[in-house]
């Protein structure tokens, strides 16, 4: 394939974190106050890692996908990506962002979205062939002049993971990408998502949820807890891979999930 | 499909002339009171070279004024998305503006700007100013936030942002104010030449109406109320030209 090993070159020593969080927390200024969304968070992730942040709503999940990708600064504590700060970082182009909601570009068509990141970069003419060549690998060649209204949810965001790769990102992150799909795609785009993350070798930090998705997708799930939002619980998914759907029906999956729904569980009763 | 789409509204317009017609014939409506469609028809042939001769001022005053209201319209509007602090300064002025009524301003205009041209294009132009410049400023707020966030990761410059952006989501905005304005501005160009003028479709109505010619009166109506669909339809091609996508917020 070619885009296999995409996105491993970069910066640091080789056993440097992907992502380092260490002691972050975030308060917004509201009208009515300062609220805190998140304190105290730390984790480090390993280069090609899959680690997953499970939590309800509320639980400042997005926020620290947020923070790690410089769209919010934290007000406490410290974040690298890729052996740098998250501003260094998003400039030099180490990560790439995907969205729950696509976020496609309505006037551009599918090869044109996907060339936007290189656009705004400076150099589009000659990605031109590696744009397609990531349209091939999310199952979407053909569709290059495809508007994204008449593309099928699924289909989007397909289009809008080829545009996070094509700056060829060490770390991907994304928030709730499948969120929105009904259960069938879902279930497909994981499968897709897994056979993309084995293609690319990338860092996958992805937000969700639904615990089994966290179980399917991850090395490892953080369950955050709410107001304010803290790590509550780290499990390591002790499943071989490559991971099929046939896993969901084994003992050990249901164990992963039951540990989770539990420390979810715990989470949604009034404190 | 086609026959449906163009014979119906033919039947519903024809339908109305032709009664229209019988109405007049039937009871003797004098012609200077009501003339019929048939009388109108013929006056728009005889006549035709005294329209003629006047339907090209106002389509280039109308025009005209399009283009500098709108043109600065959007001009203001981009401004006002890059400045808060200008948008608070100067939206009470443009709203101002609009509270002041179109025939009350006319006057002023022509004492200020005498009986050319300029008085009928700044009145065509400010009556389709405002409805363009709140439309734009709305077509470049309405941007969904996780645009601006996919922006910000990509590490986009202002200008990027905006030509990537804000310009391309607020055309389907823009073009709806400027349907609006087609008609507003050739409005504007009659009226400006009721004050004041010497040639133009306004001219004609009022020596048409000050002579009782009043089938001349309806032809240079029907005229006017032509050259602002001809108008209008000129935008809606260039609007199926540049907005070939399917707009996600759909402008009201």
């Amino acid at each position: 394939m070619s885009t296999a090993g995409r996105g491993v070159s970069g910066a640091g020593a080789p056993d440097a974190a992907a992502i380092l969080v260490e002691g972050v927390g975030m308060t917004f200024s509201t009208p009515s106050g300062p609220v805190q969304a998140l304190t105290g968070a730390s984790l480090a992730i390993k280069p090609r890692e899959f680690v997953s942040l499970l939590g309800p709503s509320g639980c400042g999940k997005s926020t620290l996908l947020r923070l790690v990708a410089d769209i919010l600064a934290p007000t406490e504590g410290r974040i690298e990506v890729g052996g740098e700060p998250p501003g260094v970082a998003r400039r030099r182009r180490v990560f790439g962002f995907v969205f729950q909601d696509s976020t496609l570009l309505p006037w551009r068509s599918t090869l044109q979205n996907v060339l936007l990141p290189l656009e705004i970069g400076g150099h589009a003419r000659r990605d031109r062939a590696e744009a397609l060549d990531l349209l091939e690998l999310v199952g979407l060649r053909g569709f290059e002049a495809a508007y994204p209204w008449q593309l099928s949810g699924g289909m989007r965001q397909r289009v809008a993971i080829a545009r996070a790769l094509v700056t060829r990102p060490q770390v991907l992150l994304m928030d709730e990408p499948f969120g929105a799909l009904d259960e069938i795609t879902r279930e497909n785009m994981n499968q897709e998502l897994l056979r993309i993350w084995q293609a690319t070798g990338t860092t996958i930090l992805f937000v969700t949820h639904s615990s089994p998705e966290a179980v399917f997708l991850s090395d490892r799930v953080l369950v955050l807890g709410a107001r304010p939002g803290r790590v509550k619980l780290e499990l390591p998914i002790a499943l071989s891979r490559p991971r099929d759907p046939a896993v969901k029906e084994t003992v050990e999956f249901a164990r992963h999930t039951a540990a989770l729904r539990r420390a979810l569980a715990g989470e949604a009763r009034p404190e | 499909m086609m026959a449906r789409r163009y014979a119906l509204p033919a039947a519903g317009i024809l339908t109305l002339l032709l009664a229209w017609e019988l109405y007049i014939r039937v009871f003797n409506v004098p012609h200077y009171l009501v003339p019929a469609p048939s009388l109108i028809g013929r006056t728009l042939v005889e006549e035709w070279p005294t329209i003629q001769r006047n339907v090209g001022r106002t389509l280039v005053e109308a025009v005209g004024g399009f283009l500098l209201g709108n043109g600065f319209a959007v001009a203001l509007a981009i401004w006002f998305v890059h400045s808060p602090a200008v948008q608070r300064t100067l939206y009470p002025v443009a709203v101002a503006i609009r509270t002041v009524h179109i025939i009350a301003i006319a006057p002023i205009l022509v004492l200020l700007l005498g009986n050319g041209y300029a008085p009928k294009v700044v009145i065509a132009a400010l009556i389709s100013f405002f409805p363009t410049l709140v439309n734009m400023v709305r077509g470049l707020e309405a941007v969904e936030p996780s645009a601006l966030e996919l922006m910000r990761v990509l590490s986009a410059n202002r200008r990027q942002v905006f030509f990537k952006l804000r310009l391309p989501s607020s055309l389907p905005f823009l073009f709806s104010a400027l349907k609006i304005a087609t008609a507003s501005c050739v409005i504007g160009a009659i009226v400006a030449e009721w004050v004041g003028a010497d040639t133009g479709l306004g001219y004609l109505i009022i020596v048409a109406t000050f002579e009782f010619r009043t089938g001349l009166l309806y032809a240079t109506t029907a005229v006017g109320s032509f050259l602002a669909l001809a108008f209008f339809l000129a935008v809606v091609v260039l609007e199926k030209v540049v907005v070939r996508w399917k707009p996600e917020t759909l402008p009201p």
